[in-house]
C-alpha cells in the first residue's frame, strides 16, 4: 500500500525514485552555552521519500524540534550534513513550510491578510492573491473568519490559518512541530481528519513530531522513536494500516495495538520520568 | 487583549465609571479655580499669583488682537517640524540599528551618553550655529523628541517575537520583507509611546530655545511677559501652550487607537 502510493507520486512529480525528500546523514547538535554543552542529536540518520509521512515521537527535550530546525534550515548541525531533495541545506530553507508549535501569526493583521503573507513575499499579483486565500480559505473550514484578527479567533482556528498559510504556497515538504497538541481532544480530532484529507490531496513530505503516540499511528506512514538525550533513533516503525484512513477508526484497526505496544514500550517512559 | 473579545455586554461600566471620572475631573479644576480666584488678593498677592480672572482676561486681550494666535502658531510649527525630522530620525536609526547586534552593541553606549545630556544645554550651541530664526528650536526639538522615539522604537525592535521572524524567513521573505511586515508593525506600540512622550519634550525644547534668543514664540511670550512683571501674561502663555500639547496628545491616542484595532 505504502509503496504503491510513493511510486505514484514520485511519478507524478517526476523526481528520481532514489533522490531522498529529505536526508539527515550522522547529523549531531550540541548546544553550546556558557556553562555547559548540551548533546541533543548524535549519529541521527534518516532518510524519507517523497510523498511520506514521518511522525517523530519522543521524550521531551529529545531533539524532535531540533530536527525541525534543522531541516527549516533555522539551525545548522555541530556534525554531519542535512539534504533536501538532494540539495544541501546551509541557509534558510525556502521549500518547506513550517507549521510550529506556537503561534506565528501576525497579530495586525487579519486572516485573509496573513494567509496572504507567502504570496505577498512571492511578489505575486492582487487578483490571483485574492482567489487562492479565498480557496484556501474554504479548504481549511474558515470561511466567514476572513476579516477577523487572530485575537478575536479561537485556538484551532488560529492553527487553521496557520495551516492554510502553510499550505498557500505549495512547499513540497511540510514541518509539523506538535501542530495539535494544546488543543482538546474532539478537535485534535477533526484537524487531525482535515490535515489527512488535505495530504491525500496534495500528496507533500511530512515530517509531524508529536508527544502523542496515537496521533503518530494515526497519521503517518513511518514513526520513529527518538531516545532521550542525547537522541538517537531508537525505533524506526512503519505503519501498516492501510489508507484512506478515518481517524476515529484507526485504534480499532488490527494493526494498531501491535503498533501502539511498540513504540510504547521504544518511548519507555519510566526512564522519561527520572529524567523529567 | 483577550479579556476585550470575551466581555462585549460588560462595555456599559466603564462607560459610566469614565463618565464619573469626568464629573470628577471638571469638579478638580472648578474648586481648584475657585479657590485660586479666592486666595488672590486675600491671603495671597496677585502680583506673584495672579488670578484666573485676570488670566482669562489675558488670554481674551491676545486672542482679540490676534497676538497668541501669532506666537502659538509660531511655537506649534517649530514643534511639528522638529516632532516629525526628530521622530523619523528616530524611527530610521532605530530600524538600523536594531537590524544588527554587533552595530547595536556599538553604539549603544555612546548614544545612551548623549541621552544623558539635558537638551536645554545645547540650546546655546544650537543658537550659535543657526542663528535666532525657527532653525534653533527646530533643531531642539527633533533633538529631545529623537531620543525618546529612539530609545522606545529600538526597544521594540529587540523585542520582536523571533518566531514571527522565523516563520516568514522559512517562508522565504527578504530582510526588508520581514522589516516591513513583522519588524515594524510590531515595534509600532513602542514608537507610539516614544512619539507620546516626544511630543511635550518637542515643545519644551521649542520653547526653551525661544526663551533664550527669539522675538516669536510662546517662549518669547511668557519670557517678554515676565520681563514686564506681568504674572498673568506668564500664565496665560503657559496656560495656552498646555491647552495645545494637550489637544495633540488626544490626536496621537486617537491615532493610536485606530491604528491597533486588531488588538
Amino acid at each position: 500500500m505504502r509503496s504503491a502510493h510513493l511510486s505514484v507520486v514520485s511519478a507524478q512529480q517526476g523526481k528520481a525514485a532514489n533522490v531522498p525528500a529529505v536526508e539527515l546523514r550522522d547529523v549531531s547538535k550540541t548546544f553550546k552555552s556558557r556553562n555547559a554543552n548540551v548533546d541533543v542529536l548524535s549519529g541521527v540518520n534518516l532518510s524519507l521519500a517523497s510523498g511520506e509521512f514521518l511522525a517523530i515521537v519522543g521524550p521531551s527535550g529529545s531533539g524532535k524540534s531540533t530536527v525541525l530546525n534543522l531541516l527549516a534550515g533555522l539551525d545548522q548541525p555541530s556534525a554531519g550534513h542535512v539534504r533536501c531533495q538532494g540539495r544541501r541545506i546551509d541557509g534558510v530553507n525556502t521549500e518547506i513550510g513550517y507549521l510550529t508549535q506556537h503561534d506565528s501569526l501576525l497579530p495586525w493583521r487579519t486572516v485573509e491578510q496573513n494567509i496572504a503573507v507567502p504570496l505577498a513575499i512571492r511578489g505575486l499579483a492582487r487578483s490571483e492573491t485574492n482567489a487562492r486565500v479565498r480557496d484556501m480559505i474554504a479548504q481549511v473550514g474558515l470561511e466567514g473568519f476572513g476579516r477577523h484578527y487572530p485575537a478575536q479567533l479561537s485556538g484551532g482556528m488560529r492553527k487553521r490559518a496557520m495551516l492554510a498559510r502553510t499550505l498557500i504556497y505549495d512547499p513540497p515538504i511540510l514541518l509539523m512541530d506538535e501542530p495539535f497538541g494544546p488543543l482538546d481532544a474532539q478537535l485534535k480530532l477533526t484537524l487531525q481528519a482535515d490535515l489527512l484529507k488535505l495530504w491525500s490531496v496534495r500528496r507533500k513530505t511530512v515530517v509531524f513530531v508529536t508527544h502523542d503516540i496515537v496521533e503518530a499511528i494515526t497519521l503517518a506512514d513511518r514513526v520513529l522513536v527518538f531516545s532521550a538525550r542525547p537522541s538517537r533513533i531508537k525505533l524506526d516503525e512503519p505503519i501498516m494500516i492501510p489508507r484512506p484512513r478515518e481517524v476515529h477508526e484507526v485504534r480499532f484497526h488490527p494493526c494498531f495495538e501491535e503498533h501502539y505496544r511498540r513504540l510504547w514500550a521504544a518511548l519507555d517512559v519510566t526512564a522519561t520520568r527520572r529524567l523529567t | 487583549m483577550t479579556t476585550e473579545a470575551v466581555s462585549e455586554p460588560s462595555h456599559a461600566a466603564p462607560l459610566a465609571s469614565s463618565n464619573l471620572v469626568w464629573l470628577y475631573r471638571t469638579l478638580f479644576v472648578g474648586v481648584f479655580l475657585i479657590a485660586w480666584q479666592a486666595a488672590s488678593g486675600t491671603i495671597l498677592d496677585p502680583f506673584w499669583v495672579s488670578s484666573p480672572s485676570a488670566i482669562f482676561r489675558t488670554v481674551i486681550s491676545w486672542t482679540l488682537s490676534g497676538q497668541l494666535e501669532y506666537h502659538l502658531l509660531v511655537t506649534f510649527k517649530e514643534t511639528i517640524a522638529g516632532f516629525v525630522l526628530g521622530a523619523a530620525a528616530g524611527v530610521l536609526l532605530a530600524l538600523l540599528v536594531g537590524a544588527s547586534d554587533v552595530l547595536h552593541r556599538t553604539v549603544d553606549p555612546f548614544v545612551t551618553a548623549i541621552y544623558g545630556v539635558p537638551k536645554v544645554a545645547l540650546a546655546p550651541l544650537f543658537i550659535m550655529w543657526f542663528g535666532i530664526g525657527l532653525a534653533p528650536k527646530i533643531a531642539l526639538a527633533a533633538i529631545s523628541v529623537f531620543f525618546l522615539v529612539f530609545f522606545s522604537t529600538l526597544r521594540g525592535v529587540r523585542e520582536v517575537d523571533r518566531k514571527m521572524v522565523d516563520a516568514l524567513r522559512t517562508m522565504g521573505a527578504s530582510r526588508l520583507a520581514i522589516q516591513r511586515m513583522v519588524i515594524f508593525p510590531a515595534a509600532l506600540p513602542w514608537l507610539f509611546t516614544g512619539l507620546k512622550l516626544g511630543l511635550p519634550y518637542g515643545f519644551v525644547g521649542a520653547v526653551a530655545a525661544e526663551m533664550m534668543a527669539s522675538n516669536a514664540g510662546i517662549g518669547y511670550l511668557t519670557q517678554n511677559a515676565a520681563g514686564q512683571l506681568d504674572t498673568a501674561g506668564v500664565f496665560a502663555a503657559l496656560f495656552a501652550l498646555m491647552v495645545v500639547t494637550s489637544l495633540l496628545n488626544a490626536a496621537l491616542g486617537r491615532l493610536e487607537n485606530w491604528i491597533f484595532r486588531w488588538r
